[in-house]
């Protein structure tokens, strides 16, 4: 390596990093060593003190997610390694250090807590796979429709997608209470078809289990009914969401399919209508100029809407809380709401801290699964070209 | 709402740890757990309330001012929003309310962590209270915290859809034969004849009226699968199978009296507290109250109750004691009964309080025969879940429930 392009690396190094310090090029590591550590007298030159005003300046923010964030982590994590019983400080010498038990009782021992937790878990996998790929498919629908340049009062129809999302979500879902009534409107409207709507937020019967049921399968097969894993028999697992749940996820696609239209709107306004109109010369259809053209560019976004849909679906809690609190027959019991009543009403605190943390590991788990199937592959997928 | 549910989400993961924040500021975390001394002079009572609704603050807080004025102290009377919470919290961050309700279905959460301070016997004539509910406040054998009041659950009749099916005085059900009948001439008529909540807060009674119960007479053993309690389940089964009765959020009511109040049950079981919500929202049903209908092995009903608890952190116990006096004297007791519809738990207030509310004679009755909660900790969680499975009684076999119920009341009970 001549000192020539060491110079220059340098020089490009600043420019990028801002006030990074000449490093004398000795490659990235030892550059990277030198840049956190303190400032000797001779060290540093004369951007020396740049790094003391830069660490001042990030410090309020760091000391404030410090306490507000990093250190109730550490100590709700803390907590669920003890069988502390919410009395007095948990770092109290006096507090039991139970070691991995509230996670094993989460997993390995047969036993009510399990049972909660795995029904729980049960009925948030169904929540989630029905809401995200909804809300994602109709947020795209009503952000293409508003982004249509034929289309008047344009304003009128992006308020009116939007205001479900402003509005608070626990006024929503009194409302949502009532119209899922059983003399409410949904079953009013479905009477007017003829149908004899469910009584929704004290059904518990399972989607799959009611679609089952009308092929005559009422009672599960013995091969189903006996044994699963985690503590619930293979006919628990497949019940499907129940049909209170399916109020919930009605109600929660609704309001937050506005947000996610307002992303992808802003991520359509800045697809070039060039491009559109070159592939429209080329003979594209209104598909493959959809499927080809507009979707490769929203890829970032979809990727975020994604994101925040499957993070926001896992910790759904407000609406539980207010319509259903986890009834009938804790078939909207989602774990969110479980660590929360295991804490709060049970005074079961390190069970509760364990089962958030578990939640926690789920999301980040779906998270970085979801990041390496979206991730970019220069070769094209094969497997769509029917679609072309 | 997308920001809502952020932070909800944040809240419900990380509450704990914010929990713990919170204790962290409120004091280091040097203190050595011990017994909080006795402060002398004069002080400044905390009491928090899980009130049943305005009528019940506003008497608490005239009467906790009759006494902060009487003694020389202050009182500050707080209702909580949501008291198991709120007093979790507190209990959390080493600094809860000096005196509390404590619900009888949690009071053994609270004694067995050593949260209660067992004052039972100081205040005056303890044997004056009800033995059910002195039981109920009995943990380890210490009498913790006085009655505050109690209720109990009985048959409500709506007169008019009564005598619309043609049924009398006569026809008003003792046994749970003569319940079947007169639901079956209800139902003749197309009404729903029973409107029963599916919680063991009502469904319990049955097993208490076949002669069972979910633990033994000592809290220390699970019954949950006697034969009894198959047969009181098994008879509340036929009745929800054969449309005699049913639970009110199929009648589109959040509670049994709702239902009762709209015409849309001519019978429903429910305590006291039924008689505040008929004279507001329903003050035009005529409905008449009954003990309920004895079962196999004679009477049963369930009673419910709150303490006056006193923490064992709170720094004026002695003034916490005598606070705890002045609310529980037969006098204070009938005042409260006037304002919300609550019945004394001394038995001395019980002429009193027949004299002044002759309808409710039937309650009172139960307390003779009353079956308290659970009383064993952190069976909470095990009784929600038999609460839930009862939701699906009408096509469950009772045995599995009941099953279900015993095995997880054995693992609670003996860990």
């Amino acid at each position: 390596m001549s000192t020539v392009t060491t110079a220059s690396a340098d020089r490009d190094d600043r420019s990028a990093g801002g006030g990074r310090p000449a490093t004398g090029g000795r490659g990235p590591r030892q550059r990277f060593g030198r840049w956190l550590r303190w400032p000797g007298p001779f060290r540093g030159g004369i951007r020396g003190n740049e790094r003391i005003a830069g660490w001042l300046f990030v410090a309020p923010v760091i000391v404030l997610l410090g306490i507000f964030f990093l250190a109730p982590i550490i100590m709700a994590f803390w907590v669920s390694l003890t069988d502390w019983q919410g009395q007095g400080s948990p770092f109290k010498s006096g507090v039991p250090f139970v070691g991995g038990d509230n996670y094993t009782r989460l997993f390995t021992e047969d036993g009510l807590a399990r049972r909660d937790f795995m029904t729980s878990i049960r009925n948030n996998i169904y929540y989630v796979a029905i809401v995200v790929p909804v809300q994602t498919v109709l947020a795209l629908g009503l952000a293409l429709l508003v982004n249509n340049r034929m289309l008047k009062g344009k304003g009128f129809f992006r308020t009116a997608f939007y205001f479900p999302s402003v509005t608070s979500s626990v006024a929503i879902s009194v409302v949502f209470l009532f119209m899922f009534a059983n003399s409410g409107a949904i079953n009013g409207i479905l009477s007017f078809f003829g149908i004899d709507g469910p009584a929704w937020f004290s059904d518990a019967r399972g989607l799959i289990h009611l679609i089952l049921g009308v092929f005559g399968v009422d009672n599960p097969p013995s091969a189903l009914a006996n044994g699963g894993p985690l503590g619930l028999t293979w006919w628990d697992w497949l019940s499907g969401p129940s049909v209170a749940m399916c109020a919930i996820m009605a109600l929660v696609i609704w309001t937050t399919s506005g947000t996610f239209m307002l992303m992808f709107l802003a991520a359509l306004q800045s697809v070039p209508v060039s491009l559109d109109e070159a592939s429209e010369l080329d003979g594209a259809t209104r598909w493959q100029r959809l499927r080809y053209v507009t979707l490769p560019l929203l890829k970032p976004t979809m990727f975020l809407v994604l994101t925040l849909g499957l993070i926001g679906t896992w910790q759904v809690f407000d609406q539980i809380y207010v319509m259903s609190q986890g009834n009938p027959a804790k078939t909207t019991l989602t774990p969110a709401f479980l660590s929360y009543r295991t804490a709060f009403k049970d005074f079961d605190y390190g069970r509760g801290a364990a089962i958030s943390f578990v939640l926690f590991l789920i999301i980040v788990v779906l998270t970085l699964a979801q990041r390496w199937v979206m991730r970019d592959r220069d070769e094209p997928r094969r497997r769509f070209r029917w679609l072309r | 709402m997308r920001r809502n549910r952020f932070r909800s989400g944040a809240v419900a993961v990380f509450a704990a740890g914010t929990l713990l924040a919170s204790a962290a500021c409120g004091d280091s975390f040097d203190d050595g757990g011990e017994a909080a001394q006795q402060t002398s002079g004069p002080a400044a009572l905390q009491i928090l309330i899980g009130s049943s609704g305005d009528a019940e603050t506003a008497a608490v807080k005239d009467a906790a001012a009759a006494w902060a004025t009487k003694s020389g102290n202050t009182a500050t009377v707080t209702p909580a929003q949501d008291l198991t919470q709120q007093l979790g919290q507190s209990l959390a961050g080493d600094n809860p309310p000096d005196v509390f309700y404590v619900d009888a279905g949690r009071f053994t959460d609270y004694a067995s962590v050593g949260a209660l301070e067992p004052y039972g016997d100081k205040v005056d004539n303890p044997d004056d209270f009800y033995q059910s509910l002195k039981d109920t406040f009995t943990f380890d054998g210490k009498f913790y915290c006085a009655p505050k009041d109690f209720s109990t659950l009985a048959l409500e009749i709506n007169t008019d859809l009564w005598t619309k099916a043609g049924l009398t005085d006569a026809d008003i059900p003792t046994t749970w034969d003569q319940l079947t009948a007169a639901a079956q001439k209800l139902k003749a008529k197309g009404t729903m004849p029973l409107a029963v909540a599916d919680t063991r807060d009502r469904v319990g009674a049955f097993m208490v009226q076949s002669g069972g119960w979910i633990v033994s007479k000592d809290g220390k053993q699970a019954t949950a699968d006697s034969a009894e309690n198959v047969a009181a389940l098994t008879y509340v089964q036929t009745l929800l199978k054969q449309g005699l009765a049913s639970y009110p959020k199929a009648l589109d009511a959040g509670w049994g009296g709702e239902a009762f109040g709209k015409g849309k049950a001519a019978m429903t079981i429910e305590g006291n507290w039924i008689k505040g919500a008929m004279t507001n929202d329903f003050p035009n049903v005529k409905y008449t109250v009954h003990e309920l209908p004895a079962g196999p092995k004679g009477k049963g009903t369930l009673s419910f109750t709150n303490c006056w608890g006193i923490a064992a952190k709170s720094k004026f116990k002695e003034q916490a004691i005598d606070f705890v006096k002045a609310m529980t004297s037969v006098d204070q007791q009938m005042t409260y009964a006037k304002a919300f519809g609550v019945m004394p738990s001394r038995e001395s207030a019980r002429d009193q309080y027949t004299a002044a509310f002759p309808a409710d004679k039937a309650f009172i009755d139960g307390a003779e025969y009353a079956q308290g909660p659970v009383n064993a900790p952190k069976m909470d969680s095990v009784l929600a879940d038999f609460d839930a499975s009862l939701n699906t009684l009408a096509k469950a076999d009772p045995k599995t429930l009941l099953g279900t119920l015993q095995k997880n009341t054995q693992a609670t009970l003996g860990g």
